[in-house]
């Protein structure tokens, strides 16, 4: 049977086909995660919901509507209105413009302080890595929303300073961390030795060799961080330390007068908490897969348990009568 | 472990003395406020009081007990003589202020790691062996709802529904467990089994990586062409690797416990170390927070070398030069 092919050769010239690696991502995304597919579609609402609140806002972010002070769901508020007779919805569909900048530029920040302190110190090794790494131990040990709370009351309130602290001390923390060691075991490649040896400049080698390597590993942070950043900003908000009141932000929603009314009017918990769960939900389903389909360790080749069994057998018949044909012509 | 240690003490200390000084003017209108004090009252007297005009070095060799503290009659007593400096508002020592305040912290945690790992477990290794099957969807779906659903929101509606439809609320008072043990263990069980089911959400998910991991190894292949049952490969082979570093995880939730413990606490209003560590920074009492950064800081780098160890213990692969 010299010409009856393993699925191991099927799965590497079938199944790959050459298209950009881009639409050949987002098509293996739709066709093998379903999850990831529903959590790509949420997390494309959040943006749009974000980027055009204004549009989609039946009354700006703090109108004040005295005449509707604690009403509930009605034609007029769709998800009623709290308190002070502000819109509900409009307040939920602006705090989604906060939780997606809070996300988006946190997890760039974290990324890159990630990258620049974990590659350089993967890198250069030695000393110099000795020292910032005992750095990131001891920072390591504070637990993160103490350390958070800690720096937002030094800072003061602010969304530009939740996205510092929160970016910052997430890419010391976590990122670098993962980006240090795919550095060091990038620097035992063949590749990267040789690229030494013909001398090829550091800054070169950083960009051509070392960047492109630990890429996957940038993105695979940047997506399943997402979610830890707007749960972050909720928790920080809710407890007064991070986006000061007349800006709705998920969290701050939930907390201080919130809570108040809360027995006359649960819908002014119920819906914040509600937004925040299915974006969370959305963006750590996108990030699960982001990761599954760039990690080779965890992506489900065809030989899995619960695989498309009749898949497999339909190749190996495809490629059998294909060289049967190409026998018969022959 | 020992740079580490001291690399902890300098950023705590670092951390609460880059306060800028209109908090000292901050702290100045508060104090005068409540004491009455007007005139000689300034912030140049505070700043003295509290040792804050001394150059940075002292301060640091102060607090950690290398210089005679003026404060305590010019005795050795700092970080290192396990002296923590006295709280600014309430004219007590930090160390007396944090043994008060740890059971409750203790007692939330152990019940909410009871709970995570209880739930976790089961469900974690069954979606690993069943990797991509509808009950695997389930169970993976159940975690990330749990990593999802922030907890604080979860604690309010458990508050408010239940009251608005049984009129049941929650005890909101705290009830010390020598005089009444259920009322307080009733107390603690709804926090405690809201932080472990958010646990559980990560756990579940680090243990079924581990479990899909392990499976793909040569020698469950092995196991499995030898013509093993499932249930032998599974307990003897595969779940005594892929539950060992699962146990490491277990030290690395410590911060997530603490983080969760502030949240909760103050939901529930427990009087614990997160509840501490809320007022003191509402109250700017800086001794107290650096007081429990540095305990905290130092027990979870106490927590990772244990882990570390018995990591090299359970493992002999395991080899530490």
């Amino acid at each position: 049977m010299a010409d009856a092919p393993t699925a191991t050769t099927i799965q590497a010239t079938e199944i790959r086909k050459r298209r950009h690696p881009v639409v050949d991502f987002f098509i293996r995304m739709i066709k093998e995660k379903p999850l990831g597919t529903i959590g790509l579609i949420i997390v494309i609402v959040l943006l749009l919901v974000g980027i055009f609140a204004e549009v989609l806002a039946p009354y700006g972010y703090n109108e004040i509507i005295l005449a509707d002070r604690l009403d509930g769901p009605t034609i007029k508020h769709l998800l009623g209105c709290d308190n002070l007779g502000r819109d509900l919805l409009s307040r939920i569909i602006f705090g989604a413009r906060i939780s997606m900048i809070v996300a988006l530029a946190g997890s760039s920040i974290s990324t890159t302080v990630g990258f620049m302190v974990g590659a350089i110190s993967g890198f250069l090794g030695g000393k110099y890595d000795m020292v910032v790494q005992r750095f990131v131990d001891a920072w390591m040990c504070f637990p993160g929303l103490v350390l958070y709370l800690i720096v937002m009351s030094i800072l003061g309130p602010g969304l530009l300073q939740v996205i510092l602290v929160l970016g910052v001390s997430m890419g010391l923390g976590g990122g670098s961390r993962v980006t240090r060691s795919a550095v060091i075991r990038i620097k035992e490649d063949v590749y990267f030795e040789a690229a030494k040896a013909i001398g090829v400049p550091t800054s070169r080698i950083l960009i051509r060799h070392v960047l492109p390597n630990v890429l996957p590993i940038m993105i695979i942070g940047f997506s399943t961080g997402l979610g830890g950043f707007i749960l972050a900003e909720a928790s920080l908000s809710f407890l007064g330390f991070g986006i000061p009141p007349p800006v709705p932000s998920w969290g701050g929603m939930l907390s201080g007068t919130g809570r108040q009314y809360m027995l006359q009017a649960p819908w002014m918990a119920l819906w914040p908490g509600l937004a925040l769960a299915v974006v969370v939900y959305g963006v750590n389903m996108l990030g699960d897969a982001v990761r599954d389909l760039f990690d080779p360790r965890l992506r489900g080749g065809l030989g899995r348990y619960g695989a498309p069994q009749d898949k497999l057998q339909k190749l190996a018949e495809k490629k059998q009568a294909e060289a049967e044909k190409q026998r018969r012509s022959a | 472990m020992i740079p580490t240690l001291f690399l902890i003490t300098v950023l705590v200390f670092l951390l609460v003395r880059f306060i800028p000084g209109d908090v000292i003017d901050m702290m100045l209108a508060q104090m005068s406020e409540q004491s009455g004090m007007g005139a000689e009252l300034t912030a140049d007297f505070l700043r003295e009081a509290m040792g804050l005009d001394q150059p940075i070095l002292t301060q640091y060799g102060r607090w950690m007990g290398f210089i005679p503290n003026a404060d305590v009659d010019g005795e050795f007593k700092g970080v290192v003589q396990g002296y923590l400096g006295e709280s600014l508002w309430k004219n007590k020592p930090v160390g007396t202020e944090l043994l008060e305040r740890l059971p409750v912290s203790v007692e939330l945690g152990l019940i909410s790691m009871i709970t995570g790992w209880l739930l976790a477990m089961p469900i974690g290794i069954y979606s690993a062996l069943r990797q991509d099957t509808a009950l695997d969807y389930i169970g993976r779906s159940f975690a990330i709802i749990m990593l999802s659903v922030p907890g604080f929101w979860l604690a309010t509606m458990v508050i408010v529904y239940p009251s608005i439809l049984w009129g049941w609320t929650p005890s909101l008072e705290y009830l010390p467990l020598i005089k009444n043990p259920g009322g307080n263990l009733l107390q603690f069980l709804l926090p405690g089994f809201l932080m472990g089911t958010q646990m559980s959400g990560s756990l579940m998910r680090m243990i079924r990586t581990m479990v899909l991991e392990v499976m793909r190894q040569d020698y469950i292949r092995t196991a499995w062409s030898k013509g093993l049952a499932e249930r032998t490969i599974i307990i003897r082979h595969a779940l005594k690797n892929a539950l060992m570093p699962v146990v490491t995880i277990a030290g690395m939730m410590l911060p997530m416990l603490i983080a969760g413990s502030v949240i909760m606490e103050q939901i529930f209003c427990l009087p614990g170390v997160g509840r501490l560590t809320f007022e003191a920074l509402v109250q700017r009492d800086y001794p107290i927070i650096s007081g429990i950064n540095l305990v905290m800081a130092t027990t979870v780098l106490i927590m990772n070398l244990v882990v570390d160890i018995t990591y090299a213990w359970m493992d002999p692969r395991v080899q530490y030069r």
